[in-house]
């Protein structure tokens, strides 16, 4: 044997010093990631800060009767969010409509139906379906649909066709999310709150095709509006501090609703991991 | 023998056999959806295909859009955007969202660790228009829109994307090895990053890449922030540029047909990059899963 | 000569005649622990071991599953430490320091008492980077080449391997990987390797190449093996150290009964139990 080449003897008494460069990096590395992981939480917070804060003006203009207020009026700033509202829940509850029995069946489907080797092919498929932007879906809404059935039909139209996309969006989401968690009441519940959560968010393909308009109708044959395709609509057009302000104010309210319904499909996603463990 | 074997009988009871149909008619219907999920995804990109055909050519590729009234331009200076705004955000969002993922998986007590998780997954499901307007409520109103702003916007949507991701791939990370690295007498930090990292980077690189075909096809959050912008290709980060789905967004609203043929060729461009990253990411995945098995 | 089933009752034969060994008591203590006792939250899982271990000899942890020999090797580099609800009562005197003192680095600790484990777990890089990350990372990169080679033809394996070593690790077989983890380990130059139960997940084969690198390896290092395989222990084992279980109400911990020479502990015990265990009467 080669006599020992070692730049430490290693049978010494242990020193009561490390090279610092390891406890520095130690330390560093923990603080490190430490911080960024602060800074998420930060973010989420200064989100919700910015938000409400620049909706301030609108808040005490308008107090929670915006809520309640029907009507956009830019001419005598008379804003109120109740018709986005309702577009809002009309639209995104159809959707759901429309999205969760296909989405159960398609979870159904996969989890128990596919062929070993069909299974992969097909989860991919509808992985790649929910990675369609939804602009484009938006365009194809706007520009096949639209003009193939013709003009009388066209108010009808633009307020169906507000779903599809919707529709579209939400089933991508509860598609995934199916495929994800697991195959139970709770796993699909949380689902579908998910997939409603997108779908009350989805700004772009919504606005492309429902046509801005306002009121509260049953009816889903009159153009109509949501809380985020009006954001996305006056982008450009609000001129008035308040009627920016307006718009952030509807923003907020988007807000707490997305929270609202995103938090309570994740404490049912932890309470369903909970269940699994603290139970057989 | 008895006749009748009551409850041992071999044959199907009415019962059964209603239950049997039943149960072939939810079958059917379950394959259904599936086929007409399958069948949706082909006819969204065949349609979008075929009306992108016409035009689609090089000067679409390589020209700028054509200032207003004349015809002909391309959409150059959406391309570059798009590549800009993306690749900014990619390099806010990713070293970020690995540091995250390295606090919950190697640092964290495990009550902290669901509390960041929640935070992320709280962040993935606020609605990207949202975002838009706090990042133009911080960072546009006073000083203008840039592409970096839109690319900040992007960042915080694929965040938790990129940190999750790396996450579930560390916790794939077998503590063996993590000891194996520290019974040598490796400090905490050298064994995380010389040893957990590297075996990690597989998924790492497919949480990106999944990031990164998010990120591509999300406009509400440019809306704010760098929408108006001249129709030169710029690749200065400190312009406000256009970007793909914005592009699209505006062209299919506009009553000109030969806009619309230029919204379905962008969206044929935008369709195609998301599904090559896509499917390159469940590739990477399938390997990357391979090996770490052995 | 090996003894032939894992159930036989009558005495085991003690593997190919030693040199007569020094006796223990002349050679200079490793390890001396001192009423040490670990618990993993409230419930011990070993208590109250006094133990020595003497240089240059191969000293093997016997007993039945649950008796805490694993958690007793671990303490000796404070790989326990790693689990959160580990604690330690007691000393572990390495070269008369306490390594669980104040001021102690457990860093430091590890780097002078090695480890192999159960299952190879082997990095996923080359062969080469495999052992020469521990080399780099310590600042031994002097001579690189060189001191990988000499720890790979240590642990057996550098014939096998010396035309692939930019190859993955994951490419060898069990019994290789387990010897490049040997490599691995004893290329940082360590004083102590500690092995848990090396070759349980290895065929026969690889088994016995363990074994006879424990022979060379001893030359150099202090080897403290833990095996569930009793005819493993009496075939490598100068010292043996046996454990039991003492069941309580509260479940079980494990306590050391008899610690001796391997001849000693296999043909003349002292204590009933080790008797028991040896002669295969339970467990």
């Amino acid at each position: 044997m080669s006599a020992r080449v070692s730049a430490v003897p290693s049978t010494q008494p242990l020193p009561e010093r490390r090279r610092i460069g390891d406890r520095f990096g130690d330390l560093f590395l923990h603080g490190l990631t430490g911080a960024a992981a602060v800074a998420a939480a930060v973010l989420l917070g200064a989100i919700a800060w910015k938000i409400f804060q620049l909706a301030w003006p609108a808040i005490t203009k308008y107090g929670f009767a915006f809520v309640t207020r029907q009507g956009w009026d830019t001419v005598h700033n008379k804003f109120g969010a109740l018709d986005l509202i309702w577009g809002t829940a009309l639209t995104s509850f159809a959707a759901l409509l429309i999205a969760t029995p296909l989405s159960i069946a398609i979870g159904l489907y996969l989890s128990e139906l596919a062929p070993r080797g069909a299974r992969t092919v097909i989860a991919s498929l509808v992985e790649l379906l929910a990675a369609i932007p939804s602009v484009v879906l938006g365009l194809w809404g706007i520009l096949v649909l639209g003009p193939f059935v013709g003009q009388d039909l066209e108010p009808w139209l633009h307020r169906h066709l507000g779903f599809i996309p919707l529709a579209l969006g939400a089933t991508r989401w509860e598609m995934v999310r199916g495929v994800i968690l697991p195959y139970t009441r709770t796993g699909v519940s949380a689902a579908i709150l998910l997939g409603f959560g997108r779908a009350i968010g989805e700004a772009i393909a919504v606005t492309q095709v429902i046509g801005a308009g306002h009121g509260i109708h049953w009816s889903l044959f009159v153009t109509g509006d949501t809380l985020a395709s009006k954001l996305a609509e006056q982008y450009q057009g609000a001129v008035s501090n308040i009627q920016i302000a307006s718009l952030v104010y509807l923003a907020a309210i988007l807000l707490v609703i997305s929270l609202l319904v995103n938090l309570t499909a994740l404490f049912i996603v932890r309470r369903f991991s909970h269940e699994r463990i603290g139970g057989s | 023998m008895a006749v009748d074997a009551g409850r041992y009988s071999l044959t199907l009871s009415r019962r059964t056999r209603r239950r049997k149909v039943v149960n072939l008619l939810m079958q059917a219907l379950a394959t259904l959806a599936a086929l007409a999920a399958v069948a949706v995804l082909a006819l969204v990109i065949v349609s979008v295909a075929q009306r992108a055909a016409s035009a689609l050519s090089w000067d679409f590729f390589t020209k700028t859009a054509a200032t207003f009234g004349q015809s002909g331009g391309g959409v150059a200076n959406a391309l570059v955007g798009s590549l800009v705004i993306v690749a900014v955000a990619t390099a806010m969002a990713v070293p970020v969202g690995i540091l995250i993922a390295l606090y919950v998986s190697e640092f964290a007590p495990p009550r902290v660790g669901d509390l960041v998780r929640l935070v992320l997954d709280v962040l993935n499901g606020l609605p990207s228009i949202i975002i838009g307007i706090f990042v133009y409520g911080l960072l546009v109103i006073g000083s203008g829109q840039a592409a970096w702003k839109g690319s900040f916007a992007l960042a915080i949507i694929m965040l938790p994307l990129v940190a999750r991701a790396t996450q579930e791939v560390l916790a794939l990370v077998p503590g063996t090895l993590r000891e194996g690295a520290l019974a040598l007498g490796a400090s905490r930090w050298r064994t995380v990053l010389g040893v957990v990292l590297p075996t990690s980077f597989g998924g790492i690189l497919t949480g990106t890449v999944l990031a990164v075909a998010r990120a591509a096809g999300e406009t509400a959050p440019l809306l704010f922030t760098t929408s108006i912008a001249a129709n030169a290709v710029t690749w200065d980060p400190r312009q406000p540029v256009l970007s793909i789905p914005y592009d699209i967004f505006v062209l299919s609203e506009s009553p000109d047909p030969a806009d619309h043929a230029r919204a379905w060729a962008l969206g044929f461009v935008l369709i195609c990059f998301v599904l090559v990253t896509s499917l390159s990411a469940r590739l990477l995945l399938a390997r990357y899963r391979k090996r770490m098995e052995g | 000569m090996e003894a032939d089933t894992m159930n036989v009752v009558a005495p085991i034969e003690i593997a190919q005649p030693r040199e007569a060994p020094r006796s223990a008591s002349d050679r200079e203590i490793v390890f001396e622990t001192r009423g040490l006792t670990v618990s993993y939250g409230k419930a011990p899982a070993v208590t109250n071991v006094d133990l020595s271990i003497y240089r240059n000899l191969v000293t093997a942890i016997i007993g039945p599953s649950g008796c805490g020999k694993s958690t007793f090797l671990r303490s000796l580099n404070r790989m326990n430490d790693l689990v959160p609800s580990a604690k330690v009562e007691g000393e572990v005197l390495y070269h008369g320091q306490n390594i669980y003192g104040d001021g102690v680095d457990p860093v430091e600790v590890r780097r002078r008492i090695g480890m192999v484990f159960q299952k190879p777990n082997p990095f996923p890089k080359s062969i080469y980077d495999n052992v020469a990350w521990g080399l780099r990372v310590l600042g031994m990169k002097d001579d690189l080449d060189s001191r990988v080679e000499r720890a790979l033809t240590q642990a057996a394996l550098w014939d096998e391997v010396k035309d692939r070593l930019r190859k993955s690790a994951f490419g060898l077989s069990g019994g290789q990987q387990q010897r490049l983890c040997i490599a691995r380990a004893i290329a940082v130059e360590p004083d102590v390797v500690l092995l848990d139960e090396p070759a349980s997940a290895l065929d026969p084969i690889a088994t016995s190449k363990i074994e006879d690198l424990m022979h060379e390896l001893k030359n150099e290092y202090t080897l403290v093996i833990v095996t569930h395989n009793m005819q493993q222990a009496a075939r490598v084992a100068d010292m043996t150290a046996f454990f039991t279980l003492e069941r309580t109400e509260s479940g079980g911990h494990g306590v050391l009964v008899e610690y001796d020479e391997t001849p000693k502990i296999f043909t003349q015990p002292a204590d009933k139990r080790t008797e028991g265990y040896v002669t295969g009467r339970f467990g």
